[in-house]
């Protein structure tokens, strides 16, 4: 259990985390999802007690992360696979965590096992692929055996297959009754592994609700059109004041559902092939929904907006 | 704080530069030293305090080793999964800088009693019996002054975090500012006194270039200088876990 209250974090003028609260709750994978810059390694490092807020604060089980004891056995983490000195092996890499939480030895030989690294492991971890630093980087987080795991970004960079493994792994962790919160800025990635998000865009809270929820609330009212007739269709819906979107072989409807759509055309006596509730993809939930939060949005369109609102009246 | 000193040490012996650090200064230190002997002379009245002559070297390779044990932490990264491993920071960069500082003193030990076997071996009939407590002291006190070299180096570290700036202070100090600064006219001398390494040579008394400068009457007797170059040391190893306990990792 993951508890931030009010959490905030300034670098001079930038605020990179804002009066951020939300809760990750125990025993299931909660996504952690914001465009990349949106504060969310920020936030990561706050949890973990290696930055300090400016205000706020946020607690592990009701503690600060300062409180626990041996923290490796309540918290594991994954933020940086390179966080290993490239000379030292895999082994002693995870020998000497293991050893500042009186961790048993065996354990190291344990994880090593559980994430494949066996073969490799008195071999310097400077010489390892992405990928099984990535690994190095679960084995370390799984080492104290901890109830709640954070992973930052844990696929970037990956090929497919490493891909496909995290993803299970993280099934594998949340089955097992631990808490386990990931952040991404790969939806797709989201609606796949977690069941619960907590959506932040320039270091604000979005939202925060189960993944099935977000989805929904962003793609309400969407529909698929298509019809042989496309451009008298798309006129009849204008005029009905629908919006519209040009999608590859027909239109995307919003802010109309498809009883109405289906009337309209019936009274223009128009011909539709495909009438479909969209059931939008976290991709564009997401865009909908963080739309005006993406950092470095260049701001033209809206300006171009209101210079021309007034002529246009 | 067991635990600590046990994790630091995985840390050190796991890695290449302690053991590099240590090849070079021992075999540096007894190189100069050797050639030193060698080449005196029959004219140069070789002393216990002369034999001591290589052990400058060492002691830049240690402050070296000390800066190189931090801020390679900070490069890789490692000093983030240490805070994590255990978030109580000033503990654990006190037992960094004690393990290190422990090997320094072996090291220095080992460059100090190895200069004077050299000196014995090369020019038998020298007069290198240790006699006294200022004997003693340039050969034994190569310990202190080698983990105290070093206990500084963490602190720079600390206090910069970047290798490159961290080693170019580092050797810009003991290898130019230090030598330049008795240039300075007038004040030159006065401020040449009060400098930590000329500090450590007073301490253990094989600064064997500063009589021909003329400095005249000391401040401080040799135990004095070793006192304020230990002070020195502990004061930037303070200051550099102050700060790493305030700042973000």
């Amino acid at each position: 259990m993951i508890e931030a209250r009010g959490l905030t974090k300034r670098y001079g003028k930038t605020t990179a985390v804002d009066d951020l609260s939300f809760d990750v709750a125990a025993g299931r994978v909660t996504g952690f999802l914001g465009p990349n810059g949106a504060g969310k390694s920020t936030t990561m490092r706050m949890i973990l007690g290696l930055d300090n807020p400016t205000a706020g604060r946020v607690t592990i089980n009701g503690k600060r992360y300062h409180e626990l004891h041996h923290p490796l056995r309540t918290v594991g983490a994954l933020l940086d696979a390179k966080w290993v000195h490239p000379n030292r092996s895999a082994r002693a890499h995870l020998n000497w965590m293991a050893k500042s939480n009186q961790i048993a030895e065996r354990r190291v030989d344990e994880v090593l096992d559980i994430v494949g690294l066996t073969s490799v492991a008195g071999k310097r971890a400077g010489g390892f692929s992405l990928g099984m630093s990535q690994r190095l980087g679960i084995a370390a987080a799984l080492l104290g055996d901890p109830e709640v795991l954070l992973f930052d970004e844990p696929v970037n960079g990956l090929d497919p297959e490493g891909i496909l493994w995290i993803r299970k792994f993280m099934h594998r962790l949340a089955d097992e009754g631990r808490t386990v919160f990931v952040s991404s800025h790969l939806l797709s990635e989201m609606a796949l592994t977690a069941t619960e998000l907590v959506v932040i865009g320039r270091g604000k809270l979005i939202s925060q609700s189960s993944t099935a929820d977000f989805v929904a609330r962003a793609s309400e009212n969407t529909v698929k059109v298509r019809s042989p007739q496309n451009d008298r269709l798309r006129d009849a819906l204008e005029q009905a004041s629908a919006e519209l979107t040009a999608a590859e072989d027909g239109l995307i409807v919003s802010g109309m559902d498809s009883a109405k759509i289906g009337e309209i055309a019936a009274e223009n006596g128009l011909v539709l092939h495909e009438l479909s509730p969209q059931q939008g993809s976290l991709e564009q939930a997401f865009m909908q929904i963080t739309g005006d939060s993406v950092e470095y949005h260049t701001g033209i369109e809206a300006e171009v907006a209101q210079v021309l609102e007034p002529t246009a009246r | 704080m067991i635990t600590l000193l046990a994790v630091e040490r995985i840390k050190l012996a796991t890695t290449q530069a302690a053991w590099w650090c240590t090849a070079i200064a021992v075999v540096a230190s007894l190189g100069f030293a050797a050639l030193f002997v060698g080449f005196a002379g029959d004219d140069f009245a070789l002393t216990v305090g002369s034999s001591q002559a290589g052990a400058t070297f060492g002691r830049t390779v240690l402050l070296v080793l000390g800066v190189l044990v931090v801020t390679t932490e900070y490069h890789w990264g490692t000093a983030r999964t240490t805070f994590q491993a255990v978030p109580s920071r000033a503990p654990v960069l006190l037992a960094k800088a004690t393990v290190v500082g422990i090997l320094a003193a072996v090291v220095g030990l080992a460059v100090g009693f190895g200069s004077l076997g050299l000196a014995m071996l090369l020019e038998p009939g020298a007069e290198l019996a240790l006699d006294g407590a200022a004997d003693w002291r340039a050969v034994a006190g190569q310990g202190p002054v080698y983990l105290l070299t070093a206990v500084l180096g963490v602190g720079i570290g600390l206090l910069l975090r970047n290798t490159a700036l961290g080693l170019a202070v580092a050797l810009v100090w003991t290898q130019l500012v230090e030598g330049l600064v008795v240039l300075i006219p007038t004040i030159g001398d006065d401020i040449y006194v009060w400098l930590p390494f000329f500090a450590a040579s007073q301490f253990v008394g094989s600064d064997v270039g500063s009589p021909a400068l003329g400095l005249g009457e000391l401040p401080l007797g040799p135990l004095g200088y070793g006192a304020y170059f230990a002070g020195i040391c502990l004061l930037l190893l303070a200051a550099g876990v102050w700060t790493a306990v305030r700042r973000d990792a």
